[in-house]
C-alpha cells in the first residue's frame, strides 16, 4: 500500500483575486501570526550590552552562554600568535570573500578563516535575484523608499542610503569578472519584480544567482593570494589594549588544535543563525548558520540592534519531509504563482511584503485551513502551474529550471502539480550595529553582511541582502584594511581573553548555580540520540 | 529543537555507508541517514540545499554492476544502497585575470591545454548529478563557443564528480568556469541600463536626494516614504 499524500485529494484551485489587506489588518495578522510579534518563546536578556532587551529564547541562550575554551584559559596564551595579520576575515560567504579581494588588492596582509569551504554560506543559495535600481522608472532614491517601507520603517536612513547609491557600481565589478546576469533582447540587464517594491527592480541568473556569483568570486579569491584557512571557525575574538579587538582563536575542525591570530582589524562576516531553528521552525540556511559572530562580538562588548527580528520566509518547501526548509524563490509569486489554502481559496495577496505573506500561511495553518502532511505539520499549496498558463509554456521551466530540478528528484513536478510550503527561517534582519563603515561599538572590529544589523530595519525585501553582501563587503574590506595600517602598534603582551572572564563572571552572578550553554554552536546536532529519534 | 523527519510509518532498510551496514528508515536523503546512524558529517556538507556541490557522493544498488552519483543531500536511500561521500576531489586550477587576458579563446589551451583531448567517452556526462551535458560543453569550449558552455552549464555545482571519472584527466567543471567568465566579461557587451546608471550615479545624479533623506526626521521619512 502506497501512504497518502497531500496530492492524494488536491481540491478545486478557485483563481478568484484574494481580498486586499488595509493597514489595520495587516497590523492585526502581524501581531497575532508573525513570530516575531509573539510573546511566546522569547526571553530577556539579563548580562551584556544589550541588557533588558527581549529575544527569542535560541538567541538568549547562545547570547548568555560560556566560552567553548572552558575554565582557566587566561593562562593559556602561547608566548606567540600563530599568525599575525593587517586584517583577519571570519567567514566565507559573499560579504567575506567581497572584502578579502579587495583588502588584498589595497595592500593589506590578510586572512580569511571559514568553518567549512570558502563560499558555503547562505549567499550561494540565493536564488531569487539582487535589487539593483536600473529602469528608466526607477532611481537608488526609489529604491530606498520602497527598502526603507519594507523594513516598516525601521531601517537605518544612512546604511540605506550608501546600499543604494553602491548598488550599481558593485554590479559592475561582478559583471566583468564574468558573473552572467540574465539580459534582454536589448542586451540590458533583465529586471523584474520582487514583493514589496514598486518598480522592476531584480537582477538574476535564472534561479541560480548566488551560486553563479559565488563560483566566481571563489576562483578569484582562491587565486588572489590571500591566506586562506577553510574548516577553521573562530571561537572566541581577543581583546587588545583599550577595550579594542586585537585578533581571535580559531579551532581547526579536524584536529581540534587551536590557532591564534593577531590582527590589526578584525572583519566579522560570520552570517546568520538559520541553524538555531528559533521557535523550532525549518530553515533555508547553511549548514554553518550559527550566529558564531554575534556570540563572539557580544562577548566583547559589541552592541546588538534588532536582536528581535528575524524572516520567517513563506515559503519553504513542509513536504516530502525530507526537504523541509528548503525554499522556493519568491520570484514565483512575482512571475505569477498563487497560493491556495486546503479548501482552494486564495488567502493573502501573493506579492505582499514576506512577513505579511508568512503569517497569513501561519493563520490559514492554525485556523485549520492547512494541508496536512503525513509527519503531521502542515502547509498551504504554492501552485506555479499558473505562470506557465499566464506567460506561456515552457516559463516554469526556463526561469526556475533548479526549482523543477531539485523537486522532481523528490517526485514532484511542479510545472504540473503545486508544492506544499510553511514558513521557513530565512535571514537573520538585524544583527551587530554598525555604521556606514562596518564599525562597531568596539575599536577594530568591523562587520558585514548577514551577521550586521541596521540596513533592512526589521523586515528585508527580497535582493537587498544579496546586494548588501557585495556593497557592505567591498566597502568594510576596504575600511578595515585602510585603518588597520593607521592602527597604533601594540603587542602581543597586550592581548587578552579579560572579557570572556569578566561575562562568565557577569552570568555566574545573574544565573548564580544554573547549567549554561556553551557557544559559538559551530554545527547543529541532527545525530541520533538515544533521547532524540528521528523515525 | 527542530529534527529532519522521516515519513509517519516509514518502513526500515538496509543501507551500507562507507562499508558498514546500518539500519535506516526510507525516505531520508544520504545525509540524513548518515545523522540517524550517528555519524558527524563536516567534510561533505554544505548548503543542504543542492547547490553548494560539497556532498557528491558514489553509490551502488544490489545486483547492479553499475557506479552511480548523487548530491547527498539530494538523494533518498533506497533499500540495500551502498554510499560513500567524495567531499572533495583535487583539482589543478588556473590562475588568471579574466578582464586582462589578452585572447580568451587561445588562453584555454594555454590554462587548460588538455581542454582538446576529450577522448569522447562520455563518462562525464553520465556522472554529472545536474544532468549537464558535460561532454558536449568541453567540446563547445574547445572550439571557441563559449556562449554554448554558459548555456549548457549554468547549473554547474562545481562536484567535481567528472573529474573523478575523466579518462583525459581534464577538469570539465573549471574549463566551464572559465569559458562562461569569459563569455561574460568580454564577449557580451555591458549592459546599457547599468552603464547609464552607474554614470548617473558618479555624476552625483542622486546625491542631493538621498541627503536629504538620510537626514529627515523618523515622521518625514515615514510620510515621504509610505505611500506606494
Amino acid at each position: 500500500m502506497t501512504p497518502s499524500t497531500p496530492y492524494d485529494h488536491l481540491p478545486e484551485f478557485d483563481p478568484t483575486e484574494p481580498v486586499k489587506i488595509d493597514p489595520l489588518d495587516r497590523k492585526n495578522l502581524l501581531d497575532r501570526y508573525y513570530p516575531d510579534y509573539r510573546t511566546d518563546h522569547k526571553s530577556t536578556l539579563m548580562v551584556g550590552p544589550n541588557a533588558g532587551d527581549i529575544v527569542p529564547d535560541e538567541i538568549a541562550e547562545i547570547l548568555q552562554s560560556r566560552s567553548l575554551l572552558g575554565k582557566g584559559r587566561s593562562n593559556e596564551i602561547p608566548a606567540q600568535p600563530d599568525i599575525e595579520v593587517d586584517l583577519l576575515i571570519i567567514g566565507g560567504g559573499g560579504a567575506g570573500m567581497t572584502a578579502a579581494i579587495f583588502a588584498q588588492e589595497s595592500g593589506a596582509r590578510v586572512l580569511l578563516a571559514t568553518k567549512l569551504r570558502v563560499g558555503d554560506s547562505n549567499t550561494v543559495m540565493a536564488e531569487g535575484g539582487i535589487q539593483v535600481a536600473l529602469g528608466e522608472d526607477d532611481s537608488p532614491v526609489q529604491h530606498f523608499k520602497d527598502a526603507y517601507r519594507g523594513g516598516h520603517f525601521t531601517g537605518d536612513p544612512e546604511l540605506l542610503s550608501v546600499l543604494v547609491k553602491e548598488g550599481p557600481d558593485i554590479i559592475g565589478w561582478l559583471i566583468r569578472k564574468g558573473v552572467l546576469f540574465d539580459r534582454d533582447p536589448t542586451g540590458n540587464l533583465s529586471l523584474r519584480k520582487g514583493g514589496g517594491t514598486t518598480r522592476h527592480r531584480l537582477i538574476s541568473a535564472k534561479d541560480y544567482t548566488g551560486l553563479e556569483i559565488i563560483r566566481v568570486l571563489k576562483e578569484d579569491l582562491l587565486n588572489s593570494g590571500v591566506t586562506i584557512w577553510e574548516f577553521s571557525p573562530a571561537v572566541e575574538l581577543l581583546q587588545g589594549p583599550e577595550g579594542s579587538c586585537a585578533g581571535a582563536i580559531l579551532r581547526d575542525v579536524d584536529n581540534g588544535s587551536l590557532k591564534w591570530v593577531k590582527a590589526k582589524s578584525v572583519l566579522l562576516a560570520t552570517g546568520g543563525t538559520g541553524r538555531l531553528h528559533i521557535g523550532s521552525f525549518a530553515t533555508s540556511n547553511h549548514f554553518g548558520a550559527t550566529g558564531d559572530g554575534l556570540v563572539m562580538s557580544y562577548r566583547l562588548g559589541a552592541r546588538l540592534v534588532n536582536m528581535e527580528s528575524f524572516q520567517y520566509h513563506p515559503t519553504g518547501v513542509i513536504y516530502p519531509s525530507e526537504m523541509a526548509g528548503m525554499l522556493i524563490t519568491e520570484a514565483v509569486r512575482g512571475a505569477g504563482a498563487r497560493m491556495f489554502n486546503a479548501h482552494g481559496k486564495r488567502f493573502v495577496p501573493e506579492l505582499e511584503t514576506r512577513d505579511v505573506v508568512a503569517a497569513a500561511i501561519i493563520r490559514e495553518c492554525e485556523e485549520g485551513r492547512g494541508v496536512r502532511t503525513p509527519s503531521g505539520h502542515s502547509g498551504v499549496y504554492l501552485d506555479l502551474t499558473s505562470i506557465d498558463r499566464d506567460m506561456g509554456e515552457g516559463t516554469v521551466a526556463r526561469r526556475f529550471p533548479n526549482i523543477v530540478k531539485l523537486m522532481g528528484k523528490h517526485q514532484v513536478d511542479c510545472t504540473v502539480q503545486p508544492i506544499l510550503v510553511y514558513p521557513t527561517l530565512h535571514y537573520q534582519n538585524g544583527g551587530v550595529s554598525v555604521d556606514v563603515s562596518g564599525h562597531t561599538s568596539i575599536p577594530g572590529l568591523y562587520v558585514a553582511g548577514e551577521v550586521s544589523g541596521g540596513v533592512h530595519g526589521k523586515n528585508r525585501l527580497m535582493g537587498n541582502s544579496l546586494l548588501e553582501v557585495f556593497v557592505y563587503g567591498r566597502r568594510v574590506g576596504l575600511i578595515a584594511s585602510q585603518e588597520s595600517s593607521a592602527r597604533k602598534p601594540f603587542s602581543w603582551h597586550e592581548v587578552s581573553l579579560g572579557h570572556v572572564s569578566r561575562f562568565e563572571a557577569d552570568l555566574e552572578k545573574e544565573f548564580p548555580g544554573t547549567p549554561l550553554s556553551e557557544a559559538p554552536v559551530l554545527f547543529p546536532d541532527y545525530r541520533k540520540h538515544p533521547d532524540n529519534t528521528m523515525a | 529543537m527542530f529534527q529532519y523527519e522521516a515519513p509517519e510509518g516509514a518502513r526500515l532498510i538496509q543501507v551500507w555507508i562507507n562499508g558498514k551496514e546500518w539500519t535506516v528508515p526510507e525516505g531520508l536523503t544520504l545525509i540524513q541517514a548518515m545523522w540517524y546512524t550517528g555519524h558527524e558529517v563536516i567534510h561533505g556538507i554544505g548548503c543542504l540545499g543542492g547547490v553548494c556541490g560539497a556532498c557528491a557522493a558514489v553509490y551502488r544498488m544490489p545486483g547492479n554492476f553499475r557506479l552511480f552519483n548523487a548530491l547527498a543531500c539530494q538523494t533518498l536511500v533506497k533499500e540495500g544502497m551502498a554510499f560513500s561521500l567524495i567531499a572533495s576531489y583535487p583539482t589543478q586550477r588556473a590562475h588568471y585575470d579574466i578582464e586582462t587576458l589578452p585572447d580568451p579563446k587561445e588562453g584555454l589551451f594555454e590554462l587548460y591545454p588538455e581542454s582538446a583531448t576529450c577522448r569522447n567517452c562520455n563518462a562525464c556526462t553520465e556522472v554529472c548529478p545536474q544532468g549537464i551535458d558535460v561532454r558536449t560543453s568541453v567540446w563547445q569550449a574547445a572550439f571557441g563557443d563559449f556562449k554554448g558552455v554558459a548555456e549548457s552549464t549554468m547549473s554547474c555545482v562545481m562536484c567535481g564528480l567528472c573529474v573523478s571519472r575523466c579518462i583525459a584527466e581534464m577538469a570539465p567543471h573549471e574549463i566551464a568556469l572559465y569559458a562562461r567568465r569569459a563569455y561574460g566579461s568580454r564577449e557580451l557587451p555591458f549592459p546599457e541600463n547599468l552603464r547609464h546608471r552607474i554614470d548617473a550615479v558618479h555624476s552625483g545624479s542622486f546625491d542631493r536626494d538621498l541627503e536629504r533623506l538620510s537626514h529627515l526626521s523618523l515622521e518625514e521619512l515615514k510620510q515621504e516614504c509610505g505611500v506606494k
